[in-house]
């Protein structure tokens, strides 16, 4: 038995190498080339993105280099563009986002690996999944003609009622602004937080919650052992969920308002760099406007690999280390 | 002694409050994440469900202040942007994922996997921009082409990715028993290992096309959207979901309502997509 199987390793190992020239056919040659050219391609369509954009925003690089991203006056008509309210609106939404999902998130993963019996952990992460296939534009529907007017007759005034002394709950109540893009952001990142967390929760290996547990912690002091075990994948997961958020459209583009104007009410409408983009696209006439706007293209796509390098490299550092 | 064991007992009561608080949150938290579901779902089929009628479908939208008409243009549109879209990005997709299993045990496959995961976290809106310099401005005008190979660029990553998984299940002796037999690799792979791997592959093209079928930011300066019928692939054609964004911001009620029946109708044929990968799937496992 031995014998066989270690015969069978051994031829397996010569024919996938392909090491043998005499045994293995010019086809397999051709086949394993053609299918890394495909592979190599989609290598190459990541470099094609990126250099694409470049050509497109070329003229406005030129002309404003890096303080594009620096002054914050965006007038068409006057062929005065600066990037800053974008850079602006995409940090503060995202960062918005994060805070009400992060803790929510974790809280669902941790439920879903630690706590939940089997049998309802299954449709539960269905539940989830589910909430992250739902279309971009369903949830902006959703969020013009449910979330937005809920937030201005009763989240905003009672904001402005208990925490106006706040700089970031000022003005009149909208409804449109910085505030429902957040929440409706920290519904669209929830799902990917939780889905990504509670697989690297689950790659914590078993022995540390049965050593836990064997010298006499509760479930919720496990849970914390486990967690700080994991701390680094959930960063991940948070990063990805990040990327997503920065580079969200639609949903966005329908509840922020879109000015191009930067103030710390959250009350106050903004824009993101990707609520520009869906906005003002078609409507762009001149080649410099175009280019202005690819050039914004390009800046978010830079930003999204980066967070999202990170966060993958996050992510494997772990559930790599478990399997 | 006496006095230590009571604070003993109190802080053993306290890490016992502690953990059910905690557990406690843990599932509220579960709890409030659905609720979004709950209401998206209530919405949408509680306001879309009004204007569903046959008329929908079938007819064409009317002109601005007529009230009625339908989306067949637009529904028509989604199929044809999203089979382009497949017709590009399925191939690449598949055979990257065959190399990325059968080959890619080495530096450039790991470059390439880890590229593909980092291209699926690029924002869709980016995947537009680029089918906009890459198709639109040669051609000089929008076209149906342009949104399927927007759509295409936001497939390839899903579809990689799943058919890598679902090769790298078929257990090696499946290989070692087509390699023995003096079947050519090639051979192997494409008519044992494909083979047996077809149902999750499958399963991952569905996850995509019902991805890309929903998705409106890529094909808003692509496709551009379209009222009228078409199904030329150098037009700008008509899509459900742009729809949906016309006719949400619109101030006409009638539109507005409108926009919630092309809703309905698009998260049902998503739904329908993800619950038939479902069922795909538990079938297989509960076959082994």
């Amino acid at each position: 038995m031995n014998v066989v199987s270690g015969t069978a390793t051994a031829g397996k190992g010569r024919a996938v190498s392909g090491t043998n020239p005499l045994g293995s056919n010019l086809a397999d040659l051709v086949f394993k080339y053609l299918t890394a050219l495909f592979a190599a391609g989609v290598l190459l369509l990541v470099v094609l993105m990126g250099y694409e954009m470049y050509r497109g925003a070329e003229v406005a690089i030129e002309k404003f280099g890096w303080t594009f991203f620096a002054e914050s006056n965006w007038d068409p008509v006057l062929e005065e563009y600066g990037a800053l309210p974008f850079v602006f609106g995409t940090i503060v939404s995202s960062f918005l986002a994060l805070v009400i999902s992060l803790p929510l998130s974790i809280g669902v993963a941790v439920f879903l690996s630690e706590i939940a019996p089997a049998w309802f952990e299954r449709p539960l992460s269905f539940l989830v999944e589910l909430l992250a296939g739902i279309p971009s534009i369903i949830y902006g529907l959703w969020g013009i003609f449910v979330l937005v007017p809920w937030i201005r007759t009763s989240i905003e005034p009672f904001l402005s009622d208990n925490l106006g002394f706040l700089p970031f709950f000022r003005g009149a109540p909208y409804g449109f602004g910085m505030l429902s893009a957040g929440i409706i952001l920290s519904i669209m990142v929830l799902p990917i937080i939780t889905s990504i967390s509670r697989d690297v929760l689950k790659a914590v290996p078993r022995a540390q919650r049965e050593a836990a547990l064997a010298i006499g912690a509760t479930k919720w002091e496990t849970i914390r052992i486990i967690l700080s075990d994991a701390r680094s994948g959930i960063f991940g997961a948070t990063l990805l969920g990040l990327g997503r958020a920065i580079g969200e459209t639609m949903a966005v583009t329908m509840v922020i308002g879109n000015r191009p104007s930067i103030s710390f009410s959250l009350f106050d409408p903004g824009y993101t760099m990707a609520s520009v983009l869906a906005n003002e696209f078609t409507e762009a006439t001149s080649d410099m406007y175009i280019s202005a706007l690819i050039y914004v293209a390009l800046l978010l796509f830079a930003i999204t690999i980066v967070v999202n390098m990170f966060a993958r490299i996050l992510v494997w550092s772990v559930t790599k280390k478990a399997g | 002694m006496s006095k230590l064991s009571t604070k003993d007992d109190s802080l053993f009561l306290r890490r016992k409050v502690w953990n059910n608080v905690m557990q406690s949150l843990c599932l509220t938290s579960a709890l409030i994440a659905l609720i979004p579901l709950i209401l998206i779902f209530v919405y949408t089929v509680s306001k879309g469900a009004g204007y569903l009628n046959l008329e929908f479908f079938i007819e064409m939208p009317k002109p601005v202040g007529e009230s009625g008409g339908g989306m067949a243009n637009a529904i028509v549109g989604t199929l044809v942007l999203v089979s382009l879209g497949s017709a590009i990005g399925l191939p690449a997709g598949i055979i990257t994922g065959i190399y990325l299993a059968e080959f890619g045990n080495n530096k450039f496959g790991f470059m390439v996997r880890f590229m593909t995961d980092v291209l699926s976290g690029v924002p869709s809106i980016v995947a537009g921009v680029v089918a906009y310099t890459l198709v639109v401005i040669p051609m000089k005008h929008f076209s149906a082409f342009a949104g399927g190979v927007a759509m295409a660029i936001l497939m390839i990553p899903t579809v990689t990715r799943t058919t890598e998984e679902m090769i790298r299940l078929v257990p090696h002796s499946f290989r070692e028993a087509g390699l023995a037999l003096g079947i050519p690799q090639w051979k192997t792979t494409l008519q044992i290992v494909l083979r047996t791997a077809f149902r999750g592959i499958v399963t991952g093209i569905l996850l995509a096309i019902a991805r890309v079928a929903g998705e409106t930011a890529p094909l808003l300066f692509t496709a551009l959207g379209n009222r009228f019928w078409s199904t030329e692939i150098d037009q700008p054609i008509g899509s459900l979901t742009v729809f949906i964004y016309d006719y949400a911001k619109a101030p006409f009620e009638d539109w507005n309502n409108q926009a919630w029946t092309a809703a309905l109708v698009l998260i049902v044929m998503i739904s329908a997509l993800s619950f038939a990968v479902r069922f795909a799937t538990r079938s297989r496992y509960s076959e082994k």
